[in-house]
Order: C-alpha cells, then sequence, then structure tokens
C-alpha cells in the first residue's frame, strides 16, 4: 500500500511536470501561396506574439472570425506588434479558391496552405476554427476551439497579456 | 507484483527523464453520445442499446526531432450514420516517427497523399466516418534543395482490420527555382509519383493482374497572382473478380485535373476542370463501399454550410464524369454606392458535371469502348448556380444572402431506376442575419427555403418544398444557444408535412467544448469533398465534449 502511494504520488509529479510546460510549434512542412515549402517551426515575428488561426474557404465561423479581426488588424498589429497567420486546411477539392478568397477580402495576414492536415493533426485539432496564440520564445500559450462573435476581445486579452 | 511495481517506477522515472529534456506530450479528445427512440412519423428507430457512442483519445509524444502517438478508438456502439464494422475498442492508430538530416522515418501508422490525390490518398475524415491510414513503413528524404521524395510500404485500414492489398508508392517533386537557384519570377514545380497494390489471384478462369499499377504527372506554375495546376493520372487494368466474360473488364483508367486562379486585391477568379474515366482504386478488388477507396476525386462543385444548400449534395463518379467550375470573387469598395461603410464582397459559383460520352471505358472478350476526351453535352449528373453577398452593415448588423440553383440527377447518383424519380430541379434562398446586442452578445438567425421541381413523368414523387428557420444566441467567450426547425411544407403527401425541431446548447472554454441537443434528423446523404454517406432518420438526444490539450 505504501509502496502504492510513492508510485501515485511520483506518477502526479511526473505528469505534473510533463504537463505543465509550455508547447512548442511541431516539425511540420506546410506551402506558401507561391508555391514553396514552409516549416512552421520557421514562424518568427520579431520577438513579438503570433496567432495562428486554423480555417478553410467553406467554415463560414472561420471566415467570420479572420474577417472580423482583418477590420482591427492594423490597430491590434500598431499596440501589440502581434501577427495573425491563417492556416488553410483546404484540401484538393477548394485549395484553389484560397488564394482568389484571400486576396479579394483584403486580408493582410500570412496564408499557409496545410492540405494533407498534417500541422492540423500534430496540434490536436479536430475542428476548425481553432486558434493558437504563440509568445516571444515561440511557445503555445494559450487555445481557442470554435468562434462565436465577440471571441477576438478575449483574443486580444490574451495577446495584450504577453505582449512587451 | 513487486516486478510489475518496479515497472511502473523504472517506466514513469523514464518519462521524467524525457521531461527533463523537454520532450511534450499533447492530444485530443472526442465524445459523441445520441439516444435514439422510434419516431415512426419520420421512420427512426429507437436502438437496442438506447445510448450509442463514438469516441477517441489522441496522444501524441514530442522531442526534438522524434514524436510517437497513438489514438484510442471506442464504438460502443457505433453512431447509427457509421458502418457497423467499427464496433468495439483498440488503438487502431499508432505511430512513431523521427528526422535526421533532411531524412523523415515513419514506422506504423500514417495519413499520405500524392499530388492532388488522383492515384492515392490516405485520409481520415471523421464526420463521414473514414479513416483509411496505412500501416507501414514511409520514408521522406529532401535529396537537394528544392527536390523532394517520399515512399512507402503498406496495407490499410479498414474499420479494426485492414484491407488484403499491399500497396507500395513513390513521389518526388522538384521545385525548379530552388533547386537551380533561378531568379525568375515564375515558379515551376513538377512531380511524378507511382503507386502499385499487390492483391493475391484467386479467380478460377481469369487471369488477373495480382499487381495494379498506377502512375501520375503533376505540373505547377506560379507568377504572382497566377497560379496553374494541371495533373493526368493512369491506372492499368484493373478488373473486378468475376468469372462471367462480360463483367470483367480490362479497360485502363485514367483521369486529369486542371485549374487556373488569378487573383489581386479586391479580386479573384478560378476555373477548374477535371475528367475521371474508370479511375476507381480499391483496397480490395472484392469489396466495394467508402471505406474501400483508396484515391480521391474531389467533386467540382462547392461545399455549402446551409443546410438546404446541401440538401442535395453531388457525390463524385470516379468511373466517369466531366465537371467544370468557374469561381468569382469580388470585394465592392468601402465607400462606393454598393459597398457602403465596410464594402460588400460577392462571391459566383457556378458548376456543371456531366458524364462521359457513350459512359466508362470497357475492354472484355464482348465489348471494347473508351469514350471521347471531351463531351459536355452528355447525361447531366449535377449542376449548381449560386451568387453569395456578404455585407456588414453597421457596427451591430452583418448578413449572408445566398441565392442558388441546382439540378441534382437522383436516379444516377442515388443509383434508382431510371425515371424513379428523375431530376430534381431547386431554387434556394439563404438570409443570414447577426445583430449585436451588446458587447459579447449577438443574435443571428436564418432563413432558408428551397422550391422543389420535378418532371411530371418521375413515377416517385420526391419530398418537394422546404423552409428553414433557425435562430442563434451567443455570449461570448463561452455561450450558444441554438433553436432550429425544417419544415418539408411542400410535401405532396401531406402525413409527410413534418417538422423537424433541433435544440443545442454550448458551453466553450479555451480548448473545451461541451454541447447538448435534442431533436430530429432528416435521412439523408451528408458527403465530404465529394465522398457521401447516407444518414439515416433520428430522434433523440446527442452529447458532444471535444478537448484539446
Amino acid at each position: 500500500m505504501k509502496q502504492l502511494s510513492i508510485i501515485l504520488i511520483a506518477t502526479f509529479l511526473n505528469v505534473g511536470t510533463i504537463f505543465s510546460q509550455e508547447r512548442s510549434l511541431p516539425n511540420i512542412d506546410v506551402k506558401t501561396l507561391d508555391g514553396a515549402t514552409f516549416n512552421i517551426q520557421d514562424l518568427e515575428n520579431e520577438n513579438n506574439p503570433i496567432v495562428i488561426s486554423f480555417w478553410a474557404t467553406w467554415c463560414k465561423p472561420c471566415k467570420k472570425e479572420l474577417n472580423n479581426i482583418a477590420e482591427i488588424y492594423e490597430d491590434w498589429q500598431d499596440e501589440t506588434g502581434v501577427k495573425v497567420v491563417a492556416i488553410s486546411i483546404d484540401d484538393t477539392r477548394s485549395m484553389s479558391k484560397v488564394a482568389p478568397y484571400v486576396n479579394s477580402s483584403d486580408w493582410e495576414y500570412e496564408i499557409y496552405l496545410d492540405s494533407n492536415s498534417d500541422l492540423k493533426r500534430a496540434l490536436g485539432v479536430s475542428s476548425v476554427p481553432h486558434t493558437f496564440l504563440i509568445n516571444s520564445e515561440g511557445k503555445i500559450v494559450w487555445q481557442h476551439k470554435g468562434y462565436i462573435d465577440g471571441d477576438e476581445d478575449e483574443l486580444y486579452e490574451q495577446i495584450q497579456a504577453i505582449s512587451k | 507484483m513487486k516486478n510489475i511495481s518496479l515497472g511502473f517506477i523504472l517506466f514513469f522515472l523514464s518519462i521524467n527523464i524525457f521531461a527533463q529534456n523537454n520532450g511534450e506530450i499533447h492530444g485530443d479528445f472526442d465524445l459523441n453520445m445520441q439516444s435514439y427512440i422510434e419516431d415512426a412519423t419520420i421512420n427512426a428507430v429507437a436502438a437496442d442499446e438506447v445510448i450509442r457512442n463514438n469516441s477517441f483519445l489522441n496522444i501524441i509524444f514530442t522531442k526534438n526531432n522524434f514524436s510517437a502517438g497513438l489514438r484510442y478508438e471506442s464504438y460502443l456502439n457505433a453512431l447509427l450514420d457509421y458502418d457497423d464494422d467499427f464496433k468495439g475498442n483498440g488503438i487502431p492508430y499508432r505511430f512513431a516517427t523521427y528526422s535526421i538530416e533532411g531524412l523523415e522515418v515513419t514506422a506504423g501508422n500514417f495519413y499520405e497523399q500524392f499530388g492532388s490525390g488522383l492515384i492515392f490518398r490516405s485520409y481520415e475524415e471523421k464526420g463521414l466516418g473514414i479513416d483509411n491510414a496505412m500501416d507501414g513503413i514511409r520514408l521522406k528524404y529532401k535529396l537537394l534543395k528544392g527536390i523532394s521524395l517520399k515512399t512507402f510500404i503498406g496495407k490499410s485500414r479498414t474499420y479494426f482490420t485492414y484491407a488484403d492489398g499491399i500497396f507500395r508508392g513513390i513521389d518526388g517533386e522538384i521545385d525548379l527555382n530552388e533547386t537551380l537557384e533561378l531568379q525568375s519570377k515564375t515558379r515551376y514545380i513538377f512531380g511524378g509519383s507511382f503507386i502499385s497494390r499487390y492483391q493475391q489471384r484467386n479467380n478460377p478462369v481469369f487471369e488477373l493482374p495480382q499487381n495494379v499499377g498506377l502512375y501520375a504527372g503533376r505540373l505547377n506554375i506560379i507568377n504572382g497572382g497566377w497560379n496553374y495546376y494541371g495533373e493526368y493520372a493512369y491506372k492499368i487494368n484493373d478488373p473486378v473478380n468475376s468469372i462471367q466474360e462480360d463483367a470483367v473488364n480490362y479497360a485502363s483508367g485514367n483521369a486529369f485535373t486542371s485549374s487556373l486562379t488569378f487573383s489581386k486585391k479586391g479580386f479573384g477568379i478560378t476555373g477548374e476542370i477535371h475528367r475521371a474515366d474508370n479511375m476507381l482504386l480499391l483496397s480490395d478488388r472484392d469489396r466495394i463501399g467508402k471505406a474501400y477507396i483508396m484515391n480521391y476525386i474531389p467533386t467540382l462543385s462547392k461545399p455549402h454550410a446551409y443546410t438546404l444548400l446541401a440538401l442535395y449534395p453531388c457525390a463524385t463518379q470516379a468511373m466517369g464524369e466531366l465537371g467544370v467550375q468557374l469561381d468569382i470573387f469580388y470585394k465592392i469598395k468601402k465607400g462606393s454606392l454598393l459597398g457602403g461603410k465596410y464594402g460588400t464582397k460577392l462571391n459566383l459559383n457556378f458548376s456543371r458535371i456531366n458524364g462521359l460520352k457513350g459512359g466508362t471505358s470497357i475492354l472484355n472478350d464482348n465489348v471494347n469502348f473508351t469514350p471521347e476526351i471531351l463531351s459536355f453535352n452528355e447525361e447531366l449528373y449535377y449542376s449548381d448556380i449560386n451568387l453569395e453577398v456578404n455585407k456588414k452593415v453597421n457596427k451591430r448588423i452583418r448578413y449572408n444572402f445566398v441565392i442558388a440553383n441546382q439540378t441534382y440527377n437522383k436516379d444516377f447518383l442515388e443509383g434508382k431506376t431510371p425515371g424513379e424519380y428523375g431530376v430534381i430541379n431547386s431554387t434556394i434562398g439563404v438570409l443570414d442575419l447577426s445583430y449585436k446586442i451588446k458587447k459579447g452578445h449577438t443574435l443571428r438567425m436564418e432563413v432558408q427555403t428551397l422550391i422543389a421541381k420535378q418532371l411530371e413523368t418521375a413515377s416517385k414523387k420526391e419530398e418537394g418544398d422546404w423552409v428553414m428557420a433557425l435562430a442563434e444566441y451567443t455570449i461570448s467567450p463561452n455561450w450558444f444557444f441554438t433553436i432550429q426547425d425544417m419544415y418539408n411544407y411542400g410535401n405532396d403527401d401531406e402525413s409527410k408535412r413534418l417538422h423537424y425541431i433541433n435544440i443545442n446548447f454550448g458551453f466553450l472554454k479555451g480548448a473545451n467544448r461541451f454541447s447538448i441537443g435534442y431533436g430530429k434528423k432528416r435521412e439523408g446523404i451528408f458527403c465530404v469533398g465529394g465522398v457521401c454517406k447516407l444518414v439515416p432518420s433520428s430522434n433523440g438526444l446527442n452529447l458532444n465534449i471535444t478537448s484539446s490539450f
């Protein structure tokens, strides 16, 4: 019994160590809109926060989220230096609509294509939209599933909390 | 007992060692439970189990360039819209992968796609109940700057087991600009791939090929706002396992896809064409069904998110179809008459899919037929023309308006007898209006209507006209509440003029999402990417929990 308790304590201590750690971006390649390969670990924003948002051209709440942020993106950038990275999970069916949609919508985000869902899987994204916040050390410090109107305010509070 | 404890201690000690070196464990969890009660009015049946369950937990361990993971899946028993063969618990997905100096090695399960997927795609789509993950060995190697190679060998998953065929594949891609360090503004990417399936021959009459090969070549040219993608694929003969002469088809298969895109600030256009002839690749030549399909020819139509726009969805005909699609995106500038204060977004989409002239390629002792390459005037399978207008009126009000006309060849796409239902033509209107009440509080309303026309000559009546209304109240960042009703007011059979009411209530916080709903679901076809499943009608309570850590 005593042995068991020791093991249990040891277990929780150990599991605690692992889970409490900040999370890094995985070593996964995605594509840029102009066809180049890009490793997501190479994301950088001069030590300012980065928002990664998973979306698709067929996903209404995703487009709502990114369109709403687009309207206030300049203010966000001026105040916190944040950069928004939008990762499309459109597959072969709708991939060719990503660039026309993004450009016609005037989005100023960095756009990547994850058409085989490799990055989506590695980050445990089961549905879109799914948003991650990355701090100056490149660690994921916050994440959010889904989008309802007004969620960008909460995201911005989180950005402000980690920006210098 | 002592040994077991020792084992545990060692195990956790080892995790601790990993932890000190910044190993990380992450994953996601999904639980879907549904109760089924009988409802004779909509042909919904009760489940013997009362409650059914689909759940999974993904765990991924990562340390530097090493990662390993597994997925525990539980179907006790699977929801009624899943195939019955998803049964029980297990760990059907586990892998280990590492990369060093440009070489990536994966052992166990992996998902892979070559090019656009015409000859091979292994993927998962939970919504459809598809998971044809490979189990085997995969290598990826970055040979030189801009040159990458992928190769694998493995068997594909079907439910909790593996299909008969063994797949071998190799794919290479070269980005000329990177390899030759060209300074050109135009980027050229070439790719080629080869797949081979081995399945033992067991036909007493015909000598079927045991190894079936497929190859494909692709080209991508990108210059500023222009982007061209083209791919051609070929499959050698892959006859079905029959002892009847006229059922054995020795014809080869082929497919191509081609898209041209141009976009600039405020404007975008995409034109696409594809054709498939005798191009179905199965993981077992003796089986049929979506669980065995190993290539991906997505349907060339817009994936609609609104219910009534997706009431009659198009399924890809890999055995023979020709499709075209055009999309135009335009944003009317801010400050103009039509643009208003925030601008107005328009998306016009047109798609049309028809059969091949005379049908698919056939070659046996009695028939030898190859259809023409391009023929646009053949039996129509599906067409859709739609316009979407997206506008923010002021700080509080925003709307999305869609008008569409769709033609759906029900007899062909659902395998009915010709003349049974014929072709359904529907005109659909959707208005989706959001009103911001105060900070964080939003009321959203949808009104949708579908007016269906059917040929007088059809022997069976389709469901007719529909109307749908939805109201959703959300409180950011945590709460949502939705109520919707779909009403089949135009059904010829008065006893089937039914309401399908659904209510949903949910709570979201960070990476967790809980929702609970109650209502009736209509029997229908649900598709993702042109792959479809039949969803039976149901009545009951559902609980969904998703979480990511």
